[in-house]
C-alpha cells in the first residue's frame, strides 16, 4: 500500500520536474504524452490500493496479509470458539490467523475421538428420548466473572433436542450436558449472567408442557402451547449445572437473549417473534404484526419467588450427563422434577417491550444501560434504555397486556432509533469505546454506529450475508476491540468450488483504527452461527497436559503392564490393556468366541504431553479409541466370525508406531480354546508343528 | 530520460515494498522445539557439562551403603506402573535396555536426572544418545517426582543385589 502512494507521489514529482524542463525546451506536448501513463498508473494505484477503505465497495488492501500473519511456531493472540452449527460440535480457531486448532465434540458423535462410541462417553449423549447421536449447536458462551471472560468454561446449546453443554477449557472436552424439559428447539440459549450465576435456555418452539396431554390438534396453539424459559444455575467452583427454575410464558417463539450487566445486572432480555401465535407458514403468518416483543425478565425477583415457594413442582423427564475426570467416565441420570414460575400469576417478573419486525438479536451494551433490538425485517435499529424501562414500570406506562403480561409503551422504553443503518439487522456487539457494530444480513455488511448519538460511523461489506458477528469480549463489560469477525451464511464465489456444497466461512476485520478493514477470509466447519473469542493468555496456561496415572479411578484401569489381563465373565470378555510407545499389553489374545462381547479397556501409560495412543480392531461396528496419556477408554467389539483379527495403534506415536499392533484369535461358539493372553511370549515352538517345517524349508 | 524515470520509480517501489517487511523476522525461542537447544553441547564442546552427572536438578545424591528397603518397595511400585512396559530387570533389552547392573554403570545423579529431565538429556547427553541409536525410541518422560526418582534408584540397587 505504502509503495502505491509513494510511487504515485514519485511520479507526480517527476512529472512536475519534466514540465519545468519542458517549458525550457519548449517541447511540452511530447513529454506530456510519454509521462502520462506513469502518472495514471501511479494515481490509479493510489486509489485502487488505498490503505483504508473509502466506501463499502473497497476491496481488501495490501497491508491485510501482514495483520493476519502469525509466523510458523508462533501462537495466536486469541482463541475463537465457533459454533459448528449442524455439525453439532464447537470449533476452536486461532486469531488473527484463522487456523483451526481443534474441533470439540459436543452434541454429535465423533468417531475420530471415540466420542459417543467409547463406553465411557456414550452416556454424554443420552436424553429422555434415549441416545441421540446428533444435534445443531448455535451459540458458544464463555463463562464470566464480574462481567469479564474468565476462561473457565464455554457453554453451547443444542437447538434440536433441547440441551445445554458445558465444555471445560482445561481439557477442551465436554464436561456436562443437561436436557431441558417443556422445551422445543433450544435457540435462545446459552447466554450467561455476568458472574455466570445462570445460563438461560428459552424455547424457540412453544409446545404443550410435558406434564399435560400433548396429543392435541396443532391449530390449538393459542389454547394449548406455552413458552418456557429455563434458568440453569452454574456451580461457582465446579461449574455443575442444575435447572434452578423455569418461567412459563405465553406461547411465542423465543429467539435470542442477553443478560443485563453492571447497572442492569439482575435482568435478562429475550427477543421473541411469532406473537401472532401462528402454527403454520410462519414466514408469512408470523410477520403480520408491525412489532413483536423483547421480554425483560427480573430474575432476581424470580429467585425470590422460588425461595418463597411460589413455584410449582412439575413432573417432567430430562437427562443430566456428567463426565468425571477421575474415572474418565460419564454418567447419565434421568431427573423427574422441575420448579415452574408462572409469569402471568406473578405480575412483576416479566414485561414485554414492543420491538419492530420479528426481533432476532437482543444485545446489551457494556454499561448495561442500552438494549439493542434487531428486527430481521426492519430498516432501523431501536435502542432501549434500562433507566427508561425501570421508570416505565414504576409509572405503569403500559400499552396494555399480552396474555396477562404487561406491555410497556414503545416510546416509554425507547432511547432512540438508528435511522437507515442498512437492511435486516441481526446481531450487535460492542467495542467498549461507545460504539456498536451490527451485522446486516440482507444488505451484507457490518455497520458501526455510536450508541449515544445513534449515528452511523462506518460500514464495510461482508461476503456474503453475514449472520452473527464477534468482537472478543464484545458481549461483556470489557470488550477487547481489536478485531470483529463476521460469520457468513453464503460464500458463493469466495473459495474454490467443491460441488453443490460450498465452504462455510468467517471473515476477520481489523477494527483498531477508525475504519473497519477486511484482513482475512477463513473457512469453518459445519455452519458457523455465533462465536466468542478470548485472549489466549487466560486460557492457554490452564491447559491440562496429561492425566496422572496415579489418580486414574476408571473401574477398568490397568496401572502398569504387570496388571494387564483378560477376564471372562460369561459371554463378556474384559481386556485390561495398556499402551506405551510402542506396544500393547497384551498383544496376543486367544480364546475369544463368536457371540462374545469383548471390551477393550485401554489405559495409556504415558505421562507426557502430546502422546495419545489410538486403538482399533478389524471389523468392529464401532469407532476407534483415542486415549490421552494416563487415561482409560473402552471399546466394545462383538466379533461376527471366526478367524484372526488384527488390532493396532491409530495415532502415530514413535518410530516404531507401525510395530504397535497385535492379534485376537476368535474361535467358534462352544470352542474349548483356552483363554490366554501375553506380550512378547507367544513364540513359535521349535519342533512341534509339522506344518511349520515346509514353510521353514521354503524360506531357505 | 523516460527510461531512467521508469527505472527509478520501479526501484523506489521495490525498496519501499521490501522495507515494509523489516522487523517481522524476530526469531523467538520456542520451548517445544528441542532442536534449538541441541547445538554444540557435547561433552567436549561444553566443558561445563559433566557426562557422569548428566543435566538436571540432581547434583549430589547421598547413597548409603546399605539398602533402604522401604524406599526400594516404593520404587518397585513406580517401576510397575511407569517403567516395566519397556525395561526388564534382567540384562535383556526390551524397548529400552534391561536394568541389570545399571546402578553400577551410571551414577545416581545421571539416572535421576535422566528419568526426570528426559528430553533435555536425550538432546545432549552422549550416553543417552548412544542408547537412542540402539533403541530408536525416545524414552518417554513419565513425569516422575523427585521422590519417585530416588525410590526408583533404590529399587535399581536392590535389583543389582545391594542388601
Amino acid at each position: 500500500m505504502l509503495y502505491a502512494i509513494t510511487a504515485a507521489m514519485f511520479s507526480l514529482f517527476f512529472y512536475k520536474q519534466q514540465l519545468l524542463t519542458n517549458n525550457k525546451n519548449q517541447n511540452k506536448m511530447k513529454y506530456h504524452k510519454t509521462l502520462l501513463p506513469v502518472l495514471y498508473i501511479g494515481i490509479a494505484a493510489l486509489f485502487f490500493n488505498a490503505c483504508k477503505p473509502k466506501n463499502a465497495g473497497t476491496a481488501v488492501t495490501s497491508g491485510a496479509a501482514a495483520k493476519a500473519y502469525v509466523a510458523p511456531g508462533k501462537y495466536d493472540e486469541f482463541y475463537n470458539f465457533v459454533s459448528g452449527g449442524f455439525s453439532g460440535q464447537m470449533a476452536v480457531y486461532g486469531l488473527p490467523s484463522g487456523r483451526l486448532l481443534r474441533v470439540v465434540p459436543v452434541f454429535s458423535v465423533d468417531p475420530e475421538k471415540g466420542y459417543g462410541y467409547s463406553e465411557e462417553t456414550k452416556p454424554m449423549l443420552n436424553t429422555s428420548h434415549g441416545f441421540v447421536p446428533w444435534d445443531d449447536l448455535h451459540h458458544p458462551e464463555l463463562s464470566q466473572t464480574n462481567g469479564e471472560i474468565d476462561g473457565r468454561w464455554v457453554f453451547g446449546n443444542a437447538n434440536n433436542t433441547p440441551r445445554v453443554a458445558r465444555i471445560d477449557l482445561g481439557t477442551f472436552r465436554t464436561a456436562e450436558i443437561i436436557e431441558l424439559p417443556n422445551s422445543g428447539g433450544n435457540h435462545s440459549s446459552p447466554f450467561a449472567t455476568e458472574n455466570t450465576e445462570y445460563v438461560v435456555a428459552g424455547t424457540r418452539f412453544s409446545v404443550p408442557p410435558d406434564n399435560v396431554n400433548g396429543d392435541v390438534p396443532i391449530n390449538t396453539y393459542k389454547q394449548n402451547f406455552k413458552g418456557h424459559i429455563s434458568f440453569i444455575s452454574i456451580g461457582k467452583e465446579d461449574g455443575k449445572m442444575d435447572i434452578a427454575f423455569q418461567i412459563q410464558t405465553p406461547g411465542v417463539n423465543f429467539d435470542l437473549a442477553r443478560a443485563g450487566k453492571d447497572k442492569s445486572h439482575g435482568w435478562f432480555f429475550f427477543s421473541c417473534y411469532n406473537t401472532e401465535q401462528a402454527n403454520t407458514l410462519l414466514e408469512v403468518n408470523a410477520s403480520q404484526k408491525d412489532k413483536d416483543f423483547i421480554m425483560a425478565v427480573n430474575w432476581k425477583k424470580a429467585e425470590e419467588y422460588v425461595k418463597a415457594g411460589k413455584g410449582r413442582k412439575q413432573a417432567v423427564k430430562y437427562a443430566h450427563n456428567v463426565y468425571n475426570e477421575k474415572t474418565h467416565t460419564a454418567t447419565s441420570e434421568i431427573k423427574t422434577e422441575v420448579t415452574v414460575l408462572d409469569a402471568k400469576d406473578l405480575k412483576d417478573i416479566c414485561y414485554f417491550i414492543p420491538c419492530p419486525k420479528s426481533p432476532h438479536g437482543c444485545d446489551v451494551d457494556p454499561t448495561g444501560q442500552y438494549i439493542v433490538g434487531s428486527g430481521k425485517l426492519a430498516a432501523l435499529i431501536p435502542v432501549f434504555s434500562f433507566d427508561k424501562i425501570q421508570k416505565a414500570i414504576a409509572d405503569k406506562a403500559y400499552a396494555g397486556d399480552y396474555e396477562g403480561i404487561p406491555v410497556i409503551k414503545y416510546e416509554a422504553a425507547l432511547y432512540g432509533e438508528v435511522q437507515k443503518p442498512g437492511l435486516g439487522p441481526l446481531h450487535t456487539e460492542f467495542d467498549g469505546k461507545g460504539n456498536a457494530i451490527t451485522s446486516f444480513f440482507v444488505s451484507s455488511e457490518l455497520v458501526k454506529w455510536n450508541i449515544k448519538d445513534l449515528k452511523v460511523i462506518d460500514r464495510v461489506p461482508t461476503y456474503y450475508s453475514v449472520g452473527h458477528l464477534c468482537i472478543p469480549g464484545g458481549n461483556t463489560r470489557k470488550p477487547n476491540a481489536k478485531y470483529v469477525i463476521a460469520y457468513n451464511k453464503i460464500t458463493k464465489d469466495r473459495y474454490l468450488p467443491t460441488g453443490p456444497e460450498l465452504a462455510q466461512s468467517a471473515q476477520l476485520y481489523d477494527i483498531s483504527g477508525d475504519k473497519m478493514q477486511l484482513i482475512l477470509d477463513f473457512p469453518t466447519i459445519g455452519e458457523p452461527h455465533y462465536a466468542q473469542a478470548a485472549p489466549a493468555d487466560i486460557i492457554k496456561n490452564r491447559s491440562v497436559k496429561f492425566y496422572k496415572i496415579e489418580e486414574n479411578a476408571n473401574a477398568f484401569v490397568s496401572k502398569g503392564e504387570p496388571t494387564a489381563k483378560v477376564v471372562r465373565e460369561g459371554n463378556k470378555v474384559h481386556v485390561y490393556m495398556t499402551s506405551i510407545r510402542s506396544h500393547f499389553a497384551p498383544d496376543n489374545i486367544e480364546g475369544v468366541k463368536v457371540g462374545d462381547e469383548v471390551y477393550f479397556h485401554v489405559t495409556n501409560l504415558e505421562q507426557d504431553w502430546d502422546v495419545p495412543h489410538g486403538f482399533a480392531v478389524k471389523g468392529a461396528n464401532n469407532a476407534e479409541l483415542l486415549i490421552m496419556p494416563g487415561e482409560t477408554q473402552t471399546l466394545k467389539w462383538v466379533p461376527d466370525r471366526t478367524g484372526i483379527f488384527p488390532m493396532y495403534c491409530t495415532d502415530f506415536c514413535s518410530a516404531l508406531h507401525q510395530e504397535m499392533q497385535g492379534y485376537v484369535r476368535v474361535s467358534p461358539a462352544g470352542s474349548n480354546v483356552p483363554l490366554t493372553f501375553s506380550t512378547g511370549k507367544n513364540l513359535p515352538k521349535a519342533d512341534s508343528a509339522a506344518a511349520a517345517k515346509p514353510a521353514a524349508a521354503a524360506g531357505k | 530520460m523516460k527510461k531512467l524515470i521508469m527505472l527509478l520509480s520501479a526501484a523506489f517501489v521495490f525498496a519501499a515494498c521490501g522495507g515494509g517487511k523489516a522487523g517481522e523476522e524476530k526469531a523467538a525461542a520456542d520451548p517445544y522445539d528441542a532442536s534449538k537447544k541441541t547445538e554444540a553441547t557435547t561433552a567436549e564442546g561444553n566443558p561445563s557439562y559433566d557426562p557422569k552427572r548428566g543435566e538436571g536438578k540432581f547434583t549430589k545424591v547421598e547413597v548409603p551403603a546399605t539398602l533402604d528397603a522401604a524406599m526400594a518397595t516404593n520404587g518397585e511400585k513406580t517401576y510397575g506402573v511407569k517403567c516395566s512396559s519397556c525395561h526388564k530387570l534382567t540384562d535383556e533389552k526390551l524397548v529400552g535396555p534391561g536394568w541389570k547392573g545399571v546402578s553400577s554403570r551410571r551414577t545416581p545423579e545421571w539416572i535421576m536426572n535422566f528419568v526426570t529431565n528426559t528430553d533435555a538429556m536425550l538432546n545432549k547427553d552422549p550416553e543417552a544418545q548412544a542408547q537412542l541409536e540402539i533403541c530408536l525410541v525416545r524414552m518417554p518422560n513419565q513425569n516422575l517426582s523427585d521422590d519417585e526418582a530416588r525410590s526408583l534408584y533404590e529399587f535399581m540397587r536392590k535389583n543389582d543385589g545391594v542388601k
